[in-house]
């Protein structure tokens, strides 16, 4: 096992889902104070602030002047959806360097209340870099992209949509077990807040070929925070530790011969368990970024959980539930899928895997040890970013 | 991220920045009908999207528009007008003889194309370039 440097020690989601009249900056800083306190700490402890920028540009500064905090490590690191893992992974690294004790991630999104169309949205670059400029006139939307994903992956390996349909049930069951999850599909106006079946995932209409409305994340409100501590620090706090056993990073790109069922999960994720010293078949709890069914099953796959191809027949017959033995229990928060899904949800990864090495999940994996947290960010199909943190308890 | 108020029902589809940089040649080629891409002159290898025009090694070649699909999808629901009463119009990825992939679009009955198809290159004309988009072969 891994040397123990740094430990999450503090975490709070914002359980509203929509937030309307509330800031991105009120929810992070609500946040913030909330996982200090979980943690035992103060705003006065915070030497190291790490944001993915989604209040707007300089963000370290934003928010390091709301928060009233004056941070000797900073960085804002934004890769989207995976952001937060990457946060992890580098807080983890400055603190073993010696250069900070107690590090904060923090997020705010108020994508609901916006009305933003994320995944079928309207989306004008006016100052497009050259990919993009090539891609302009086609119109493919963010869920198209991940669509593209999905079809090669159906052609080369036979996986069909009931498989990939699998994992929303999975999620939709672990959501109806968390009621701030079952709150907040309310809240957001969900009509269908019961279990799913394969075939009501597969009933619900086609939002770009093969993937259905309910393959897709919803889009909420949200925020969260996690206070991530050096082990000198540990003693202190109130929880017991979670600690960064190991992590990894990487981009994938289309090119002109890539290979578009692998993702850059396939690169972050193996040098996460080497440096942890887990193999993927030791981890109880898969918090994999489920912004559509197929993102999950490329990355089960990639991080290696099952062969390449055979994603599909690993998550059948609900195998995946979080009161099933042999495999991993998948999102058990209730994922971006059903829990929630403001645009970046990669804190909530780090947030349920420490809630369940801590004993608090609502769809607890009894003896939880080790977790996996794979964030996923940009567009699977296209441009995006990959970090892989693995995670266990004393 | 913000939706263009500007845009009106009726809007054409969205087009290219043509002083891009890097792309700009591409699409002023395009706009002559031609579907250009670069290609290492001591190695071989193939480059695309293009690359600068700086680095003599890499030359601009044309190429003769025949393609196999290597993944699509037909979308259903976009937020722009164009492509909200476009839809549902079919993307996809065409691996092109010459070896550069490119994103596209296929002109076919949705639901009809599949993975491995033989398409064809045509243009859209517009003002300033031509989209290339591809229809299935034969």
């Amino acid at each position: 096992m891994a040397p123990r440097r740094a430990a999450i020690a503090g975490i709070h989601e914002h359980p509203l889902r929509r937030a309307p009249g509330r800031s991105k900056l009120q929810l992070k800083a609500e946040s913030a104070a909330r996982a200090l306190e979980d943690a035992g700490l103060t705003f006065a402890d915070v030497d190291a602030l790490y944001d993915a920028g989604e209040t707007g540009p300089m963000s370290g500064i934003t928010v390091a002047e709301h928060l009233g905090i004056e941070p000797t490590v900073l960085d804002t690191t934004s890769l989207g959806g995976s952001s937060y893992e990457f946060h992890a992974a580098h807080a983890a690294r400055d603190i073993a360097a010696g250069r900070s004790n107690v590090a904060l991630l923090t997020y705010g999104s108020t994508s609901k209340s916006e009305a933003r169309a994320i995944g079928t949205g309207a989306r004008s670059a006016p100052d497009p870099v050259p990919g993009l400029n090539m891609e302009i006139p086609y119109g493919l939307p963010l869920i198209g992209n991940y669509a593209l994903v999905a079809q090669r992956h159906m052609h080369e390996y036979g996986t069909t949509p009931e498989q990939l349909a699998e994992i929303a049930v999975t999620t939709r069951a672990h959501a109806l077990r968390n009621p701030e999850a079952v709150a907040g599909l309310r809240d957001i106006g969900l009509k269908n807040v019961d279990e799913l079946t394969v075939d009501d995932v597969l009933g619900s209409r086609l939002v770009a070929d093969p993937l259905h409305l309910l393959e897709c994340c919803i889009v909420s409100d949200g925020g969260g925070a996690v206070v991530i501590v050096g082990e000198n620090v540990v003693a202190g706090t109130r929880k017991p530790p979670v600690w960064i056993l190991g992590s990894g990073e990487a981009v994938g790109y289309p090119g002109n011969t890539r290979d578009l069922t692998t993702s850059a999960g396939a690169v972050s994720g193996p040098p996460a368990f080497v440096e942890a010293g887990v193999r993927p078949e030791d981890i109880d709890i898969a918090m994999i970024y489920d912004s559509f069914t197929i993102t999950v099953l490329t990355l089960l796959e990639d991080l290696g959980f099952a062969k390449k191809g055979e994603g599909g027949s690993y998550v059948e017959g609900g195998r995946l539930r979080w009161d099933r033995p042999g495999a991993p229990a998948l999102n058990t928060d209730g994922g971006g899928l059903s829990s929630n899904h403001p645009g970046m949800r990669g804190i909530f990864l780090l947030i349920e895997a420490t809630r369940q090495l801590r004993g608090e999940s609502t769809s607890q994996v009894d003896g939880a040890r080790l977790a996996v947290a794979h964030g996923n960010g940009g567009q699977l199909g296209t441009r995006h970013s990959a970090a892989t943190v693995v995670l266990g308890r004393d | 991220m913000t939706v263009d108020a500007a845009v009106g029902p009726t809007s054409a589809r969205p087009l290219p920045v043509l002083d891009e940089a890097d792309t700009a040649p591409f699409w002023r080629a395009c706009g002559e009908h031609r579907l250009t891409y670069q290609r290492h002159r001591d190695t071989g290898e193939v480059v695309f999207y293009p690359r600068g025009q700086h680095d003599p090694a890499l030359e601009t070649c044309d190429s003769a528009g025949l393609g196999t699909v290597y993944t699509f999808t037909v979308v259903r629901q976009h937020g722009h007008p164009f492509f909200r009463a476009h839809a549902p119009y079919t993307v996809a990825y065409v691996d092109l003889d010459e070896g550069f992939r490119l994103l596209t679009e296929i002109d076919a009955e949705p639901g009809t194309l599949r993975v491995g198809q033989r398409v064809e290159l045509h243009w859209e004309d517009h003002d300033g370039t031509s989209v290339p988009i591809f229809r299935p072969a034969g």
